[in-house]
């Protein structure tokens, strides 16, 4: 068999597993307006993704991936539950020390509006895990809702717990405003420039709005040395499943903001339990997809080669419900899902 | 086969990269006709190609010149993964410059990137946009501000007059190389305390992408005991 027909092979499989499960065929162009993805991502998405320029409909992109249009999708259809499933290629510049391509193909199934969320990350999880396991891949899986819960229940102001929301998905900002927002003294507040000209499209109006914002910061009281230590505690967690639960459970005494989440990991813990996965041995590191997926805000997994460092994860997916109300405002309806790489499963199974 | 080297071909860069090889040992003199440089400087083989600063780059991440002289910063941005492209092989002491991360002076709030991260999320929800940076940078800037977490701000291309962008109300701050801080200072500008990107100067560059002959190398080995440098 040729690359080129295992690949085929490949997909035609997981396409046939995810159209078990239920749900629809999703298809989009590969041409996408780049405002929304530049909006959602920022810089982050225009150093990876191809932008190019149509005179009349200005800046497109080559798909970087089906989430963002399948959501879309969804949301105008107005539609409370669905089930997805795609594939076709994506495009990502490579500027890294690496011989990735910068055209691959994505497999994958997307599930909106369950409406209980342990099941439907359990049910999504098992689906992906049932379909990779004649692989031997090894699984990792995290969930950034234990952090958003941590910072949600801190002892300090709403203008604090905003930044470090804003930077959950950028670790080291995210320590950064941490450590500061835990010292005792903060900087003076510094006065207006009076005899300075006024230039560009930020007004003095915003400048002494901002420094009104930094004295009320001054004058509140730093976080409590012990509740910064305890998120760095949870980030730190490593573990089984099983165990982290328990680790996760001790912190809770202290840490109120994760309780919910706790319970949340605990029911998940069950529902994989009830799909048939082993979910008191499977890998749980706290801090996993922090650094590589914005908006995924609550349970997330990756399935990897051991024996293939080389090769980027051969699945990714999670929960990502800021995604759908970024783009949907607050009622939009819950999201998980993941993506599939047929060329790095062929390229497995052609090194043997 | 010749050692091709290339040189900028404008300006205070030029000439003091010319004086930098003759102080050396290379003599380097314009042609009869004042169109070509030439090396008197028994090396043998060494051909002298004159190119914008800015090209020099390019033409060694392509192995069309062998070696080449230009700033550390228009390298970095220029080529991907630049170590596997092109080796330092001396800092030529000249050509000073930092890029950095510069705002309005009247802006009294904001001192370094923590600041100017907050101020790029109030900015977007205010204006419904993202905080403006022009640079002609893209890379390094990029590269700089994901590095140090600093999110919601959009980089708009400026190939020239970057210090006016703020004033035209086409950017809210910029990113650019400055060698005094006049230029800053003019346009009502003010660097951020820790928002230095890179400091520059000019560098002898040798392309790790050119053909590297019998002839090329010992060419190299001449022009490298003259002017004293490790290949």
């Amino acid at each position: 068999m040729t690359q080129t027909e295992r690949i085929r092979t490949e997909t035609d499989r997981l396409l046939a597993a995810f159209e078990a499960a239920g749900g629809e065929r999703f298809e989009t162009g590969m041409l996408q307006p780049a405002e929304v993805l530049l909006d959602l991502y920022g810089e982050d998405i225009r150093a990876r993704a191809f932008v190019t320029m149509d005179p009349l409909q200005g800046e497109l992109m080559l798909r970087p991936d089906f989430t963002v249009p399948v959501v879309q999708a969804h949301l105008a259809s107005g539609r409370g539950a669905a089930r997805y499933h795609y594939a076709g290629p994506v495009f990502r510049q490579q500027t890294e020390r690496s011989a990735r391509p910068s055209e691959y193909a994505q497999v994958g199934f997307e599930e909106f509006g369950a409406g209980d969320a342990a099941q439907a990350d359990a049910q999504v999880f098992a689906l992906f895990s049932a379909v990779l396991s004649p692989l031997g891949l090894t699984v990792a899986t995290g969930d950034i809702g234990l952090l958003r819960g941590a910072v949600a229940g801190l002892e300090t102001t709403e203008l604090r717990k905003g930044a470090l929301l804003r930077h959950l998905w950028r670790p080291r900002r995210f320590r950064a405003l941490l450590e500061r927002f835990s010292q005792p003294r903060p900087d003076p507040v510094p006065a207006m420039a009076e005899d300075v000209p006024e230039i560009g499209l930020r007004s003095r109006a915003e400048v002494a709005e901002r420094l009104t914002r930094l004295a009320e910061d001054a004058a509140a009281p730093p976080i409590p040395a012990g509740q910064s230590a305890l998120i760095m505690a949870l980030l730190g967690i490593k573990e089984t499943s099983a165990n982290a639960l328990s680790q996760l459970r001790d912190l809770a005494v202290d840490m109120p903001g994760i309780r919910a989440a706790v319970t949340g990991f605990d029911a998940r813990l069950e529902a994989l339990s009830a799909e048939g996965v082993a979910a008191e041995s499977l890998a749980f590191e706290a801090s996993y997809g922090r650094t590589s997926m914005e908006y995924y805000d609550g349970f997330v997994f990756g399935f990897y080669a051991e024996k293939r460092p080389d090769l980027p994860p051969i699945a990714t997916g999670g929960r990502y419900d800021a995604l759908t109300r970024a783009l949907g405002g607050a009622s939009a309806p819950a999201a998980v899902g993941g993506v599939i790489r047929p060329e790095l499963i062929a390229e497995l199974e052609r090194a043997g | 086969m010749t050692l091709k080297i290339g040189l900028p071909s404008k300006g205070r860069l030029m000439d003091k990269t010319f004086a930098w090889f003759t102080d050396r040992g290379v003599e380097m003199r314009p042609s009869g006709d004042g169109r070509e440089y030439v090396a008197h400087a028994g090396i043998a083989g060494l051909e002298i190609v004159l190119l914008s600063a800015g090209e020099i780059p390019r033409e060694l991440g392509a192995g069309r010149i062998h070696l080449g002289v230009t700033g550390t910063d228009v390298v970095r941005d220029r080529l991907p993964v630049w170590e596997d492209q092109v080796a330092e092989i001396a800092a030529l002491g000249f050509g000073h410059a930092d890029l950095l991360i510069a705002v309005p002076r009247f802006w009294s709030d904001v001192d370094t990137l923590h600041d100017l991260d907050a101020v790029a999320a109030a900015f977007r929800r205010q204006h419904g946009q993202r905080l403006r940076i022009a640079t002609k940078y893209h890379r390094l800037v990029r590269e700089f501000l994901r590095a140090e977490g600093v999110a919601d701000y959009r980089l708009v291309d400026s190939q020239g007059a970057t210090e006016g962008t703020v004033r035209n109300l086409t950017a809210e701050a910029i990113a650019d190389i400055t060698s005094t801080g006049e230029t800053l200072r003019a346009n009502h500008l003010k660097p951020l305390r820790d928002g230095v990107i890179l400091k520059s100067q000019a560098t002898l560059f040798k392309s790790r992408r050119a053909q590297w002959g019998a002839a090329e190398r010992s060419a190299l080995a001449a022009l490298l005991e003259r002017i004293g440098a490790a290949g």
